[in-house]
């Protein structure tokens, strides 16, 4: 572990932070535009979290130190998972200590916790918003893994940092098991954070949502931490997508000129994969929460098609 | 090292289980006495299975010791062994009943039906033959020792025996435990090839023609696995678990279900020597399917002991998808990919034996403070119950298997071991096999549903009843039971360095090889059990760095803004007239995975008309295997009694002649 390592780990961690509300800003924009409707500005999400680490944070009488608590664990998850996704440089010592099987288990985690909170006051809307948060959880995630395990086969690694850079390496092809992995994975992607046509992130009626109605309890700077960490969430996974799908550009360990170019290069990929989103939401309708399961069970049928295809094409 | 050179592993083991014996005699003297009982003899016993576990621990990587004991028939003495599989297999035992054993000394206050003397007799009765099970060296010492474990926790199970249902449900626990027997024994009688010796000395010597090894090989399936509860014959245990008092269902779950996994792993790969590709492939089949199984029934359970049950279910066909990867790497000589799928099997044991005696025991601590076993019932236990729902909590993180938790460990290993699977040369197992990993990915995922229902519906949320807010925390003894297990589910989470380098004799023993437990030598932080570059996995530095970002944000938030909190009633939208009854039910929470996986139930649902003046629903499910395969076998055995029935006819005329035809017969036949 030397320190320009550290330095690049904590550049990543630092763009993580201060790229994921800009990049839910810009997906609103986009959107905006669209829609044709006047766009809010890009640092909005900034505005918006200043604006509720602010105020007061009311708690329920009933709440117990797991309410208090889940806000905090999962934004540290959510950063961690900005650690270990190689976005600048595959150079990351923290990708040793957790891979891709581990990224999934930390998203796994966040869910618990959020899904205990909104249990834990026991409201009516909390445990819907619970269960159907669980319900989207059981099916994206062995989807998500799915197309990770692809990705790890062709690198035969499951190290995230190895994959990528065994990706990067790789001539320009369209492989086939990454075709049906990467549709997988937009599928996945979707729905794990709470985009049309799954849930729909600009609308505030609990009855019909899911991430709404599991964080519909908290307020202050309970709030504005969920809120952060469901940005990182987004661009973790946008992180991830690009790595595995797109791996060009990334910088390769000890290499200062491609670790300042990596930076743009990012910037341009999450720019054109935000308007991607911002089209995917404006084009498609929210369906219904029993079409989901429907849904996800798709992403996770091509995720294991992928694999197979992998392993009788050997691509 | 060692601190009793006088005393070697083995006569260490065969002590604790002397002692065992004379605590539970000692019971029996004490019979009504439940206060010398709970708060002497149990927390010695605990002692002794610490003492147990540091004897195994010891033995673990030492060479085999043995030891002929002369009890029972003569010319047919108890051979012994200790090697590295059974002495990890009692540092489980040890590890787990130590603190089940503790929590027992608080939990039987009243003595549930039977007296507490008695109980005490049963309860070491079954832990010296669980230990004695995993030592035995022959048949006839295994048969003796198992039967003598089914029969102790037959009367465990039948505690509260004045109830009709429990009655029923350790009847039913009873015969598949015997019908499972029957398969041992014809196992055995295959292993020894017609010797006449058996010693498993002998059937380790045997080489069997591929016929009869498979004969073994599925004997073995279904004897061992009759215990160890794998599809079809998982009936009982979704019986037994909630009719056993916590405490026996904790061990009969943690400990007993591992005593068949060691049958499973002791035949398959130590006596019959090297396994047959196909095996794997079966256990492969019947873990995934009994895995699967389990977990959809745990989502739609509303009884929590029931639903640890079938939880139980899902985890053991974990262990055996593990041993199946293992047989088909070792069938192809793969030696360390077979050792890696091994110690993953292993180690899922380890985990799954400290955090469901855990859950259980959480269970038995609610049931007593609400008298309460429906979810439906239940809720907002945490405020009441802090001590309780905060191990539980542990428990229910490493059962769901997310990092940092021991279970996460054993499932990653896992997976590994299936990501290997494309170097297997035959092509068709290389595409069968990532099918069952997508396989086993969701039903960890569909795990983490039924934690999340499991301790929502139990501890969050506001009680549902209102007797709940009289609800008392956890006694002493109890909590130091619950704090044991929970350290232990966090330390085999955070070092899994260790706990694999403490395997290795194992491997190396059953299929020659041993596993790089560390990325480079003596580095215990990381594990990678192939190579660095292949995949690791570092528990304490995730720990310490979600630890350190929460701290660092708790910090932040409190230097750049404030800290301030109010309470008030819940938003809820706004609603004021919220109760308790508006929350998700258990089968509110179940409910979507009833509906996607509707074909897997037998369910049946009523449905109130919209003029009903006091509308119920209700619905219930039912295992389908039951009167698929159940039922029908009852019916066909019926059947065949009614004929064979037709020969009774009561009159001992037509009973002379029966004995008149068939001396004629008798006589033709030896004429002929």
């Amino acid at each position: 572990m030397n320190l320009e390592a550290i330095v690049a780990q904590l550049l990543a961690m630092a763009v993580a932070l201060a790229g994921a509300p800009l990049l839910s800003g810009w997906v609103n924009q986009c959107r905006a535009w669209l829609q044709g409707r006047r766009a809010p500005p890009l640092l909005m999400p900034f505005r918006t979290l200043h604006k509720l680490f602010w105020k007061e944070s009311v708690v329920a009488h009933d709440a117990s130190p797991i309410f208090r608590l889940a806000p905090y664990i999962v934004f540290a998850c959510m950063a961690l998972a900005a650690l270990i996704i190689p976005t600048l440089s595959t150079d990351l010592p923290m990708a040793a200590a957790a891979d891709a099987i581990a990224l999934v288990g930390l998203f796994g985690i966040a869910r618990l916790f959020i899904s205990l909170a909104a249990m834990d006051i026991g409201t009516a809307f909390g445990t819907l918003g619970a269960r159907r948060e669980m319900l989207v959880g059981f099916l994206a995630e062995p989807a998500f893994l799915m197309v990770l395990f692809t990705a790890s086969l062709i690198s035969s690694s499951t190290s995230l940092a190895t994959t990528v850079s065994a990706l990067a390496h790789k001539d320009f092809a369209i492989l086939p098991s990454l075709a049906f992995a990467g549709l997988a994975f937009t599928m996945v992607s979707l729905a794990e954070n709470a985009r049309v046509p799954v849930d729909n992130p600009a609308t505030h009626l609990e009855l019909t949502m899911i991430h709404e109605a599991l964080v519909l309890e908290y307020s202050g700077r309970h709030l504005a931490l969920i809120e952060w960490a469901a940005t990182l969430k987004l661009f973790a996974y946008s992180c991830a997508g690009l790595a595995i799908f797109f791996p060009w550009g990334i910088a390769e360990a000890r290499d200062h000129a491609a670790l300042l170019w990596a930076l743009p290069v990012l910037a341009a990929k999450l720019a054109v994969g935000g308007f991607v989103l911002a089209l995917i939401e404006t084009l498609l309708a929210k369906m219904r929460i029993f079409r989901v399961p429907e849904f996800l069970a798709t992403a996770f049928l091509l995720g294991v098609l992928a694999l197979l295809v992998h392993l009788l094409l050997g691509a | 090292m060692d601190p009793l050179p006088a005393l070697s592993a083995i006569d260490g083991v065969m002590l604790v289980v002397v002692a065992w014996f004379a605590i539970g005699l000692a019971g029996i003297a004490a019979l009504h006495d439940f206060r010398l009982v709970g708060r002497v003899f149990f927390p010695l016993s605990a002692a002794l299975s610490l003492a147990l576990a540091a004897f195994a621990l010891l033995a673990l990587p030492g060479a085999p010791q043995v030891a002929v004991l002369a009890i029972g028939l003569p010319d047919l003495p108890f051979h012994l062994r200790l090697d590295a599989l059974s002495a990890f297999f009692l540092a489980i035992l040890g590890l787990a009943s130590a603190g089940i054993s503790v929590f027992a000394g608080g939990y039987f206050r009243q003595g549930e039906g039977t007296p507490p003397g008695l109980l005490c007799l049963q309860y070491h009765l079954f832990l010296a033959s669980m230990a004695m099970v995993l030592l035995a060296d022959d048949a006839y010492a295994f048969m003796v020792t198992w039967e003598v474990m089914a029969l102790s926790s037959y009367f465990l199970v039948t505690t509260n025996h004045r109830i009709a249902e429990i009655r029923r449900a350790g009847f039913l626990y009873l015969l598949v435990a015997h019908v499972g027997a029957i398969a041992i024994l014809l196992c055995f009688g295959v292993l020894q090839a017609n010797t006449g010796d058996y010693t498993f000395a002998n059937m380790r010597a045997q080489e069997l023609s591929p016929f009869w090894a498979s004969c073994a090989f599925l004997l073995a399936l279904f004897g061992f696995g009759a215990k160890a509860g794998i599809l079809p014959l998982h009936v009982w245990l979704p019986e037994a678990h909630p009719a056993a008092p916590s405490p026996v269902s904790a061990l009969m779950s943690g400990v007993m279900l591992k005593t068949a996994i060691y049958g499973m792993v002791r035949v398959n790969f130590d006596l019959l020597g090297s396994p047959i590709w196909w095996w794997g492939v079966v256990a492969l089949a019947v873990g995934l399917a009994t895995a699967l199984f389990g977990v959809v029934f745990a989502a739609a359970q509303v009884d929590m002991k029931r639903l640890l049950a079938y939880s139980s279910i899902e985890n053991i066909g974990l262990i055996v998808v593990g041993l199946g990867l293992a047989m088909i790497f070792a069938a192809y000589r793969m030696g360390s990919l077979a050792a890696l799928a091994l110690v993953a099997s292993l180690y899922h044991c380890l985990n799954h034996a400290l955090f469901k005696s855990l859950l259980f025991l959480g269970t038995g601590s609610v049931l007593h403070a609400t008298k309460e076993r429906s979810l439906g019932k239940l809720g907002g236990l945490m405020r009441y119950m802090p001590w309780v729902a905060w191990t539980t909590l542990a428990g229910v993180i490493a059962s769901a298997g997310l990092p940092p938790s021991n279970g996460f460990v054993s499932e990653w290993l896992l997976l590994q071991g299936f990501l290997f699977t494309g170097e297997l040369p035959n092509p068709y197992l290389r595409m069968l096999v990532p099918v069952f990993a997508a396989g086993v990915v969701l039903v960890a995922a569909l795990a983490g549903y039924v934690m999340v229902k499991f301790f929502g519906v139990i501890f969050l949320g506001r009680p549902r009843e209102e007797k709940l807010a009289q609800a008392h925390d956890a006694g002493g003894l109890e909590r130091l039971g619950l704090l044991w297990l929970t350290a232990g589910c966090v330390l085999l989470g955070l070092f899994p360095v260790a706990v694999l380098e403490a395997l290795d004799p194992i491997t190396v023993a059953l299929v020659g090889r041993g596993l790089a437990a560390s990325g480079s030598a003596g580095d215990w932080l990381l594990l990678a059990p192939v190579s660095a570059a292949r995949a690791s996995y570092s528990p304490i530095l995730f720990l310490l760095v979600t630890a350190a970002i929460v701290a660092v944000a708790f910090v932040l938030v409190r230097r750049f803004y404030h800290g301030r909190v109010r309470r008030a009633a819940a938003w809820d939208c706004g609603f004021p007239m919220q109760t308790a009854r508006m929350q998700d039910t258990a089968e509110g929470f179940g409910q979507p995975i009833r509906q996607i996986f509707e074909p897997f139930y037998r369910m049946r649902r009523e449905l109130p008309t919209p003029f009903d003046e006091a509308p119920r629903y209700k619905v219930t499910v039912e295992d389908p295997l039951w009167a698929w395969v159940y039922l029908r076998i009852a019916a066909a055995t019926e059947a065949a009694s009614r004929w064979v029935g037709l020969l009774q006819r009561g009159r001992i005329s037509i009973y002379l002649l029966y004995s008149f035809l068939t001396l004629v017969a008798l006589l033709f036949l030896t004429q002929a």
